[in-house]
């Protein structure tokens, strides 16, 4: 029986990793994810969790322990924040390259220094590219939701490839919301158990993560990348099958009062929906405005946006990150998206809430109304830093 | 909606004051949204906690700024903290303090509707240690209504295992030793 429970961001998680049944967990605390290791590790020692906590000094062991468990045939778990996926991070690249369907989730967290361990994107956008499946969520039932989801869509056959999922560091991990929690059964309809079909196995040996010498490494990234551009359809589709199921909808892009909208705001993670009512009040004004939202961020959905903001004059982007030197990561990948674009629309960047840094609901209408000026009249500056005290 | 500030210090319970009435407030099946003030804990520095209660999804995730009521923990911080800003015209202030309605009013200049109650006292008489936060649920929901008192028991029993009781008893307490002033 699904019912509707006050969890934490973080605890949805980890109830979501429980439902999930995983085999192998290693984790390294650090802020803000430690809430979801904790509570896995309560749910081990009481039982509530048949699996086994392997614990490590370090994220990089962490990832290590996840690969090694995976290439078993473990289904496995792995969370982190911040500079701790930094220290993970020579290993990401690991079993997106041997296609093994690890799951780990990030509560977003700022880059040192200065020392902070609150909510931004720096962390998210260190990592686009090491091959994994990226996914947002907006809301605690989306950090449930896209838990189960991620697993349903790393163990595809067609997939086999790990998959992240990103909630905002305090903005969702420690704020508690009402959350419905579906049946048990219901998961194992989602995600049967699993069997990895090239386990490591004495009897029937096979080699893993081998030496590729130059004539044979760049066929090897070729055939690594048709398979992970292919993996977009099945994500598609098992949010279609989570959606038969669960009855809430996902999609690699998501759409908010854009029908008809001459700007779009485009925004990712825990913001969304305060935009929301930044959209709602400028459309009682009679102003075409309306909201986007990357929920896939790898592989990149560039079929979904360029429909999602087709028709518009203007898309106005949000980055909670800083390319030094450069500007908004995501705001240089729509850019790009939409170059050879025949009828594109400008777009103005944005770059705010570093560090935990709120946004306010009068900020995302200034950022559309100054979007429309520069859109307009130009600007000198790659992008705008909002809120910021000088 | 109606949006609470918690003001208290690292070790007072102003988070877990949010937790509970959040959770009551779920279970009797409305939205709610409970939030610290995101920060290392540092036992005795002042904190804050937030706290949404509404009929509908709550979309806004942002730290209240502009509060309908306000709940003060620890005296103290009034000496510091202007505690009323940003309260909404007709919102309500609820101070754990031994000074009267009329006192808090000239010394701090609060014009607010205002709440009193010696929540030290009775968290020292019932638990045993001046945590204050069980005791000043009583508080909001006498000034507020705005979830149930039995909703509570639950939500407490949950948190506080074996020593539920007393902190229900502290509740009930305040309930009905807080004076509230209308203006």
């Amino acid at each position: 029986m699904t019912k509707r429970v006050g969890l934490e961001g973080s605890f949805a998680v980890s109830e979501a990793v429980r439902m999930a049944d995983v085999d192998v967990l290693s984790a390294y605390p650090i802020t803000p994810q430690t809430h979801i290791v904790e509570r896995l590790s309560e749910m081990v020692a009481d039982g509530d969790l048949d699996a086994e906590f392997i614990c490590v000094e370090s994220e990089h062991s962490a990832m290590s322990a996840c690969v090694g468990a995976s290439a078993a045939g473990a289904r496995v778990f792995t969370c982190t924040a911040g500079q701790g996926l930094e220290l993970m991070h020579e290993v990401l690249y690991i079993p997106s390259s041997m296609r093994l369907p690890v799951v780990a989730v990030v509560a977003n967290r700022a880059l040192s220094s200065p020392l902070s361990v609150w909510g931004d994107h720096s962390d998210a956008m260190a990592v686009r590219d090491i091959g994994w499946v990226q996914i947002f969520a907006e809301n605690v039932q989306q950090a449930y939701d896209l838990t189960l989801c991620a697993y349903r869509i790393a163990e595809d056959k067609d997939v086999l490839f790990p998959a992240m999922v990103h909630l905002d560091g305090f903005h969702l991990s420690h704020v508690i919301e009402p959350v419905i929690l579906p049946d048990q059964r219901q998961v194992d309809d989602f995600i049967p158990e699993f069997e990895y079909p090239f386990a490591l196995n004495p009897d029937k040996p096979v080699s893993m993560g081998c030496y590729g010498p130059p004539y044979i490494y760049t066929e090897a990234k070729k055939s690594q990348n048709v398979a992970f551009e292919s993996s977009r359809k099945i994500v598609s589709k098992a949010w279609g099958e989570f959606e038969g199921i669960f009855e809430r909808s996902y999609l690699p892009v998501e759409s908010y009062r854009t029908e008809d909208a001459d700007v779009i705001l485009l925004v990712m993670g825990s913001f969304a929906e305060t935009a929301m009512l930044a959209i709602d009040r400028m459309r009682k004004e009679g102003k075409k405005v309306g909201l986007a939202r990357l929920r896939l961020w790898r592989p990149f959905p560039f079929d979904e946006i360029r429909k999602a903001v087709k028709g518009a004059k203007l898309l106005v982007v949000l980055d909670r990150c800083i390319s030094f030197g450069y500007g908004g990561p995501v705001c240089s990948e729509l850019r790009s998206a939409f170059y050879r674009e025949k009828n594109r629309p400008d777009i103005v960047s944005f770059i705010g809430g570093l560090g935990g840094r709120d946004i306010t609901i009068d900020q995302y209408e200034y950022m559309i109304k100054r979007g429309k000026e520069i859109s307009e009249n130009g600007s000198e500056e790659e992008f705008e830093m909002i809120g910021v005290r000088q | 909606m109606r949006e609470i500030r918690i003001h208290g210090r690292g070790g007072q319970g102003a988070v877990t004051l949010a937790e509970l009435v959040c959770h009551a407030a779920i279970n009797e099946g409305k939205y709610a949204q409970s939030m610290p003030s995101f920060g290392p804990e540092r036992r005795g520095a002042p904190v804050l906690a937030f706290l949404r209660i509404s009929d509908e999804h709550i979309k806004i995730r942002a730290e209240v700024i502009t509060p309908d009521v306000v709940v003060v923990l620890d005296p103290g911080l009034l000496n510091i903290t202007d505690v009323t800003s940003g309260l909404k015209s007709g919102g309500t202030v609820l101070i754990n303090t031994k000074k009267s309605i009329d006192e808090i009013r000239s010394k701090f200049g609060v014009e607010s509707r205002l709440g009193v109650v010696n929540a030290v006292e009775i968290a020292r008489e019932t638990l045993g240690v001046p945590i204050t936060n069980t005791t000043m649920i009583g508080a909001l929901l006498k000034a507020t209504k705005i979830v149930k008192k039995d909703s509570l028991i639950e939500p407490l029993k949950h948190r506080f295992g074996p020593i539920a009781d007393k902190n229900i008893k502290a509740m009930n307490r305040a309930f009905d030793e807080t004076t509230i002033e209308e203006v």
